[in-house]
């Protein structure tokens, strides 16, 4: 794993302080006991378990916005359901996707999407995928 | 009693069956389920940004027309259950962006309005007391009853979470669909999966991922020996059906296990005429498990027509 | 007697104007030859779609040139054109069914429903009324809510996510016409007569008549009340 440096002014820098409005959390809530990752369904293929996503967030650590796990956490609710201390992750998760969606463009294009799939698909899961993947949707 | 109700967009193609039985149960137990006029789409997720009050527009002039034509409105979907409850709750509690969002949408909504699931309706004003009552007539009538069917209720996300929003039920141990369950005279088993996530939307970008989510929701259900799954949820009910054929094929051993709404399964146990409940749309077969039952002959289609899964006990049929 | 004047901004610069003209006639009394943005003049077209602001009024306005009268102090332009996504298909090897309209449009499950293309219809219809119903696959829905739908393309221009709502209804509006609208029995009734030769007499006594005898004819035509 590569080294991390941490820096105050990084803790205090703007990636947190975005991430605390998007998302409406206090990140210092979280003390770090991993009952979020320990209930998370997809933590199993997370590049960063739920809660080092959060550890991330905290010393407001760009990294974050690479980890895969954002893009496989389904706002299930699991963590959110469990966390000692009220710390609503999914809507952690939903800031960092709204900033990386703001970074790197959508995730989800219409005209790639295989025509025969979405006609088999449900509408629900469709209209979730680009409420989560594409900007606007969020 | 004729109860407002908003069916959502997928009840009008893959999830139709769920509506169709939806509508007949309630029927049969005389709390018609009446469309709203004039609906939109809910949204299918509900914002969790703070600042994304656009996404709040929909579901908000849900919300708003609803209110118009009465005072409550409930769901089958549990997705929509969950973005309409939810964003009523924000209204609610946010005054000045209530506003905001009313002025978009130009309507004075002002976040009064009951959002309700139909299972709500079950137990708090029907009661399932009743409804095992009307279980027993039809029983009565038909000879047929589900009594020793192997029920997996499961609820996943949406339904029961976040607790203190939704407030359906206990979000860790609920019991709502097991109270239904024995109502309709089944027997519900008890499986470790039944409040995890089925995958949801991750099918359209992470398939294998939502697979195996749902994997492991049949598998924790088939060690309960379940001969049947019930949902809430037309997400849900196509994540956990539709690949099961593909399941077969990659795990050894593994036990095919049919997907139904619970109102399908409520509307068999109400002896209703079940011929259009959308049985083409499922891909495991539930026949041969409800043959057992007496309900073999009610479905209104070959086996052909269903949806080409596999059936869960081979060689049952011609 | 003169008419009065008034001041109206064409992509932001200043004329004076008749006040009694559209907006079209305003920009050709203004020297603006009118090439594109301009066709059958009587509100049917959908080619003169025009946005305007009124001076102090933080609303922003949406009418077809040729119909809406100028006004002190509008601040216009055309938008005569505006790109949308648009589906290649033969209609006559579609099949009426939800799914088709999501696999030729799958940005049609992007709609927020938020209502910003009903604000700019200049036809006042329900665009999000139809868009709602196109997501739920009720293709005859969309036809009828479509119905008066002039293509102008404003709804697409105000769309947050892109969507080409014109495109989607025609294609409903084809599908209904082709599949789903019911058949009309005095139609085939009448297309029945016209090949049993019932019409031909008279046909042919239409053709013998010279041109003035024709013009009578058709000027003392039966014409339905409006």
């Amino acid at each position: 794993m590569a080294r991390i440096r941490l820096s105050g002014e990084r803790i205090r820098g703007e990636l947190v302080r975005k991430i605390e409005e998007l998302s409406g959390q206090n990140l210092l809530a979280c003390n770090q006991c991993g009952k979020c990752s320990a209930g998370c369904p997809a933590a199993a293929v997370m590049d960063l378990l739920p809660n080092q996503v959060i550890r991330y967030a905290q010393f407001g650590l760009e990294e974050v916005l690479a980890a895969n796990s954002i893009w496989v956490c389904a706002a299930c609710q699991t963590c959110y359901a469990r966390c000692p201390h009220g710390v609503d992750l999914p809507r952690v998760m939903e800031a960092l996707r709204v900033i990386a969606l703001e970074q790197q463009g959508d995730r989800l294009r219409p005209q790639e999407l295989d025509p025969q799939k979405v006609a088999e698909l449900p509408q629900l899961a469709v209209v979730g995928g680009f409420r989560k993947f594409t900007m606007m949707g969020g | 009693m004729a109860i407002p109700y908003y069916p959502g967009c997928t009840l009008s193609t893959r999830g139709r069956g769920y509506d169709a039985s939806g509508r007949a149960v309630a029927k049969a137990l005389g709390l018609e389920l009446q469309e709203l006029q004039d609906w939109n789409c809910c949204g299918a997720t509900f914002p969790l940004s703070m600042d994304n009050l656009l996404a709040m527009a929909g579901p908000a002039r849900v919300l708003a027309g609803a209110r118009a034509q009465g005072e409550r409105v409930a769901t089958l979907c549990a997705i929509c259950y969950n973005v309409l409850k939810r964003t009523n709750h924000f209204l609610q509690g946010d005054a000045e962006k209530r506003e905001r969002i009313n002025h978009f949408i130009e309507a004075q909504y002002a976040g009064d309005l009951r959002v309700q699931h139909f299972l709500e309706v079950l137990r708090d004003e029907l009661g399932f007391q009743a409804l095992r009552q009307r279980v027993e007539e039809a029983r009565e009538a038909t000879g047929r009853s589900l009594e020793g069917l192997k029920v997996a209720p499961y609820y996943g996300c949406l339904l029961l979470r976040p607790q203190k929003e939704l407030q359906l039920d206990d979000a860790e141990d609920p019991h709502i669909l097991e109270d239904l369950l024995q109502a309709l005279g089944c027997q519900p088993v008890d499986f470790s999966h039944r409040v995890e996530c089925c995958g949801s939307y991750l099918l359209v970008t992470s398939a294998e991922l939502a697979a195996d989510m749902s994997f492991g929701v049949l598998q924790s259900a088939a060690r309960s020996a379940a001969d049947l799954l019930v949902t809430a949820c037309p997400l849900c009910q196509y994540n956990l059906d539709y690949r099961q054929a593909e399941m077969a094929r990659q795990h050894p051993g593994f036990q095919p296990l049919p997907v139904l709404y619970f109102t399908q399964l409520m509307g068999l146990a109400l002896g209703l005429d079940a011929t259009d409940w959308g049985w083409e749309l499922h891909h495991v077969d539930p026949r041969p498990v409800l043959t057992e039952h007496g309900y073999g002959q009610v479905f209104g289609v070959r086996r052909s027509e269903f949806g080409g899964g596999p059936q869960r006990t081979p060689n049952s049929e011609p | 007697m003169t008419e009065e004047l008034v001041p109206v901004f064409i992509m932001g610069k200043r004329y004076d104007v008749p006040s009694s003209l559209t907006i079209m006639k305003a920009m050709e009394y203004a020297g603006y030859q009118l090439v594109r943005g301009v066709g059958c003049r009587g509100g049917f077209c959908g080619a003169c779609a025009t946005v305007y602001r009124l001076q102090g009024d933080d609303t922003l306005y949406f009418g077809l040139a040729c119909q809406t009268v100028v006004q002190p102090n509008m601040y216009l332009t055309q938008i005569p054109f505006f790109p949308a996504q648009r589906a290649e298909y033969d209609i006559s090897t579609l099949q009426p069914r939800p799914e088709r309209l999501f696999s030729l449009y799958p940005e049609l499950l992007r709609c927020l429903g938020c209502g910003t293309c009903t604000k700019a219809c200049p036809q006042e219809l329900d665009v999000k009324g139809y868009m709602a119903a196109a997501m739920r696959g009720d293709i005859a829905r969309v036809a009828d809510l479509s119905f008066d739908c002039i293509m102008c393309g404003l709804c697409a221009a105000r769309c947050p996510v892109g969507e080409a709502q014109y495109n989607i209804a025609i294609l409903c509006r084809r599908l209904y016409g082709r599949y789903l609208a019911p058949r009309s029995q005095h139609l085939e009734d009448r297309l029945a007569e016209i090949r049993a030769g019932q019409f031909n007499q008279a046909l042919e006594e239409l053709k013998s008549l010279s041109l003035d005898e024709l013009k009578a004819r058709y000027k003392a035509r039966q014409i339905e009340p409006e």
